[in-house]
């Protein structure tokens, strides 16, 4: 019987940025103050020992959303519950604050440069007081660098000393240290070589196993996504556009966005399919367009969709979907079809 | 320690150091002069500031190179026939105190105001930074002068006498912290928003915690940098002030006092008295200056 | 060293660039460091080759000892680099400052670095034509308006007169090939031109390239990380691995059925996205540093077919059939023959 309450729950969660130039400079260039909505209404929830992925282009808000769950930054709509318990009073506890930890993109990045590796991998310990004992200490470090690959005689090193695989590494030792059960990965693997990547997502899809972890694994890559999750939410402009059960986002892609995504991965099976990539780009946040943000670029777009922004419904035959499109409530869009076939939808006339 | 010190040795630091010749003597010539200080009382030929050694009929002997000149005195001697080289030794210790203590107050003042702005951001960072805004728009000359000026006037003679050297060294390192704190500002926003600052803030490690052992030691290489090009320009403060008169009290002459004291006899044709202090404080500065270039363009990962 | 032929010429005109046992090193304190190590390859006019490999596989590097911008202390230590037959690999800098801009064009990641900020990209455009090319400032207008349509920017007339800073990452890159274009060079070289873009904007620079490409007869150089991005632009492929050729040959068949194990390896990394598979393939280990690489062939610590041979002796590149593979597999002397072993073979 899996637990009811979910791992993490968002509701309605957004969050602005003020990106106005400094006081002078607005005062002398007369304009007001300017705000980005980096994340703009979001809710979802993640079940116990699940992984739930966001995707989507740079800026779309997916960063910010790693941060906000975590405690980085602070929501400025909408409530975060980890665990059933509002996330300022989790964090505010360190006993429910070591239940989560993050793992970040940039393996270069993520290791303060002065510490050795066995300093970096026991702070979390130390700071939850977890094991006193120095030599229970140097033991726990040594047994969280076997898990994750590394030599226990790795943590006399200091990060440089290291490749950025072996890194990330190090990054998940000091993320499983203090006995978590909810991991944020932002982009664990963007950063890495490819042959690297497999290694660290066989890792971290083998620490799901044995450990139970509950993952909100963030990605631009569609691909790595589909190894590791089990639901996925595509976001555009701070909004989730569609979230679906894995299997259901590759099999049956709704949104036009999705599938514009998935249209514009490079083909490597060679089928020498036409591919006709989405045109235009992403708007700025800073001025989002109304009504659907998706609306500019969309091969399906109308009068309705310019003006009245869509609500994330299940579309018809897909009860485990939803999706915020006015085409596909209305039966407008054509069939769905799975990623990597031949799914031309009459995108709109590309910029070429 | 042998393995430290072959680490040293390995370093990319010590091999950018034996390859640039104007480093390795900029070096000597820095070490001569700290030794010649720091020894002072052992290596001076005379005590200048030991009243019972010193004889009028010493006074103004020139150089021991020239004819009339006395192999006791291998600078020549002053108008109290103290020797020159020896009151150069003694002024330098005080030259050298000064400059490392104002280099020393001035980058722990700015070294924390820096952390404290850079990481707050803020209010905070507002309010400091238009401080030091405000200060450097002032030489540093200028506000030296101010302080000195100012606890002059609040002390009394007697009181100024005994802690004139703390003035002064209060009033230099309060005109170089802006220095430092807007480059351990800028060093910190960079490293504040690094991931292993934000790793640490997921943990929950403390503010205080995070600046100390997570930013600090990565914003310490320009402070280095800093400090040394600082010490050169504090020694200069330092002998300015004392040449105008306002620095060290004159009971302990340093490069500057002796520097305005032969001043008086330059154009009489007494200028040992105050060529070779000058030359001692450009020798000094110049090679510390040096030093601190080499250290900015070896710490400097894009010029290397 | 061997002469390599990666494939057979005679065919058409001669290459437009005939790279040879190309040599790099960097003098560093601690020794010097062979950061390419008989690089050997041709591109024929209007023929793309796309140069893929991991970090610190040499690709980048090659790109820009052929366009002669090697980082200092970086240098030419030994080979040839012919373009259209002549040897450019050791011009001073002035000849060679003509040659680039005039017969190559560079594209690099990061558009900022390629466009002078203050600027206009028309002003930009006719200076680099009117410095290669005989045209009077009417006639560049022209011509540099006509570039931004062909590269696609909206309203070219007006945009001409933009500064980079009003154009977003993507038309950037766009105007940035325009720039490597307009002086309509012979060759191109392409240094991870998609990478900074978002996925929906990369697939339309390479649209872009491979377009105009095709219609100028420009050969290419495009130097990327992406497998996607070779099999959808390349014509053939070099797969670099420690300064070295691995496997050279049709995109098609190193993509398809890759004959060296690296390059297996390789493509059995890659997340497949139409399945969701149990365990991903993935190469244990990682590529070497330059100042430890291996001896013998550079993989062999990382190979699963590795045997005694490989561990001594550097491999040349040998014919598989279909491509060529620097691997001892593939000498009929060798004890070990290559087995029926490579996916889709």
């Amino acid at each position: 019987m899996p637990d009811p309450v979910p791992m993490l729950a968002a509701e309605d969660v957004a969050r602005s940025f003020d990106v106005s130039r400094p006081w002078l400079q607005r005062v002398l260039a007369g304009e007001g103050k300017r705000t980005l909505r980096a994340v703009d209404g979001v809710s979802f929830e993640i079940p116990k020992g699940t992984t739930l992925s966001l995707v989507g282009e740079s800026g779309c808000g997916k960063s910010t959303v790693a941060r906000l769950v975590v405690g980085l930054y602070r929501p400025s709509r909408g409530r975060i519950l980890f665990d059933g318990v509002e996330l300022e009073q989790a964090r505010a506890d360190a006993a429910q604050r070591r239940r989560m930890q993050m793992i970040f993109q940039d393996p270069y990045a993520s290791l303060n440069p002065r510490w050795r590796v066995r300093d970096i991998v026991a702070e979390p310990i130390r700071a939850f007081g977890m094991v006193s004992e120095a030599a229970a200490q140097r033991e726990k470090v040594a047994e969280l660098l076997t898990q994750v690959g590394l030599s226990p005689l790795d943590g006399e090193k200091y990060p440089h000393e290291f490749s950025g695989g072996q890194r990330q590494r190090i990054s998940i030792a000091r993320a499983l240290s203090s006995n978590p059960e909810f991991l944020v990965c932002d982009e664990p693997t963007s950063a890495l070589d490819v042959s690297v990547q497999a290694q660290i997502l066989n890792l971290m899809k083998d620490l799901q196993r044995r450990l139970g972890l509950t993952y909100l694994f963030i990605s631009h890559n569609l691909a790595v996504v589909r190894q590791i999750s089990d639901r996925i939410g595509v976001m555009y402009l701070g909004r989730l556009v569609e979230l679906a059960p894995a299997e259901t986002l590759f099999t049956a892609p709704r949104h036009p966005y999705t599938r514009a995504l998935m249209e514009a991965i490079p083909d490597l099976d060679m089928t020498g399919r036409q591919r006709i990539p989405v045109g235009g780009e992403v708007p700025s946040p800073i001025s989002p367009p109304s009504g659907c943000p998706f609306h500019p670029r969309c091969p399906l777009a109308n009068a309705r969709c310019k003006a009245e922004m869509p609500a994330l419904l299940p579309p018809r035959g897909q009860p485990d979907t939803i999706v915020a499109c006015h085409a596909v409530e209305e039966g407008r869009d054509p069939a769905p079809a799975p990623a990597g076939a031949d799914q031309r939808m009459g995108t709109t006339a590309t910029a070429l | 320690m042998s393995g430290a010190l072959a680490r040293a040795l390995d370093s990319d630091l010590w091999w950018s150091f034996r390859r640039s010749p104007t480093t390795v003597v900029s070096a000597v010539v820095a070490l001569i002069c700290v030794l010649g200080a720091l020894l002072a009382p052992v290596l001076a030929p005379h005590n200048p500031f030991d009243l019972a050694t010193l004889s009028l009929g010493d006074a103004f002997k020139p150089p021991a190179w020239t004819p009339e000149g006395d192999a006791a005195f291998p600078l020549g001697s002053d108008d109290q026939g103290r020797d020159v080289l020896s009151a150069i030794m003694y002024g330098a210790r005080i030259s050298l105190l000064v400059g490392v203590c104002s280099v020393l107050f001035a980058t722990v003042v700015g070294v924390v105001i820096g952390l404290l702005a850079g990481y707050l951001g803020g209010a905070i960072d507002s309010l400091l930074m238009r401080i030091a805004d405000i200060q450097l728009t002032f030489p540093s000359i200028l506000i030296a002068l101010l302080v000195d000026g100012v606890v002059r006037a609040a002390l009394p003679p007697e009181v100024h006498e005994r802690i004139g050297l703390f003035v002064v060294i209060f009033a230099i390192g309060i005109s170089a912290w802006p220095a430092f704190a807007r480059t351990v500002r800028g060093s910190t926003l960079v490293e504040r928003n690094k991931e292993y600052v934000l790793a640490a803030r997921v943990i929950g490690i403390s503010q205080a915690r995070i600046m100390l052992t997570h930013v600090l030691p990565n914003v310490v290489g320009p402070v280095l940098v800093i400090a040394t090009l600082g010490l050169g320009g504090a020694i200069i403060t330092e002998a300015t002030l004392s040449f105008l008169g306002v620095g060290v009290p004159s009971t302990q002459p340093s490069l500057g006092t002796l520097i305005r004291i032969g001043n008086d006899f330059l154009f009489s044709g007494e200028w040992w008295i105050t060529i070779f202090p000058g030359l001692a404080l450009i020798a000094m500065v110049l090679s510390v200056n040096l030093l601190g270039d080499w250290l900015r363009d070896a710490l400097n990962p894009r010029l290397r | 060293m061997m002469q390599v032929q990666d494939r057979p010429l005679g065919r058409g005109p001669g290459p437009i660039l005939e790279v040879r046992d190309l040599r790099v090193e960097f003098p560093t304190r601690r020794g010097v460091l062979t950061a390419l190590d008989g690089v050997s390859f041709d591109i024929a006019p209007g023929e793309v080759l796309g140069v893929v490999g991991e970090s610190g596989a040499g690709k980048s590097m090659t790109g820009a000892a052929i366009i002669g911008l090697l980082e200092p202390p970086g240098r030419i230590a030994g080979g040839e680099i012919r373009l259209n037959g002549r040897r450019i690999d050791n011009l001073p800098y002035e000849p060679m400052r003509r040659i680039r801009g005039r017969e190559i064009g560079a594209i690099f990641q990061d558009p900022l670095t390629t466009l002078n900020p203050l600027y206009t990209v028309g002003r930009q455009l006719i200076e680099t034509m009117q410095t290669h090319l005989d045209l009077s400032d009417r006639e560049a207008r022209q011509r540099a308006i006509g570039w931004l349509e062909m590269v696609g920017i909206p309203a070219a007339a007006q945009r001409v007169d933009s500064y980079p800073h009003e154009f977003s990452g993507g038309m950037r890159q766009r105007v940035v090939i325009a720039l490597a274009l307009c002086a309509e060079p012979k060759l191109i070289v392409a240094d991870e031109p998609t990478t900074a873009l978002d996925v929906s904007i990369q697939a339309q620079i390479i649209a872009l390239l491979k377009r105009l490409a095709r219609e100028k007869g420009t050969a290419m150089m495009l130097v990327t990380h992406d497998m996607g991005v070779i099999a959808e632009t390349a014509d053939r492929v070099a797969v670099m691995y420690a300064g070295r050729v691995a496997e050279i040959g049709p995109v098609r068949d190193v993509v398809k059925a890759p004959k060296h194990p690296y390059t297996d390896g390789l493509m059995a990394s890659i997340p497949p996205l139409d399945r969701k598979v149990h365990h991903l393939a993935g190469i244990e280990g990682a590529m070497p540093r330059l100042s430890a690489i291996p001896r013998g062939c550079a993989f062999n610590p990382r190979c699963p077919h590795v045997f005694d041979r490989c561990r001594v002796e550097r491999p040349e590149l040998l014919d598989t059939g279909t491509t060529r593979a620097a691997c001892w597999l593939y000498d009929p002397a060798s004890e070990k023959q290559a087995p029926e072993l490579f996916r889709h073979a």
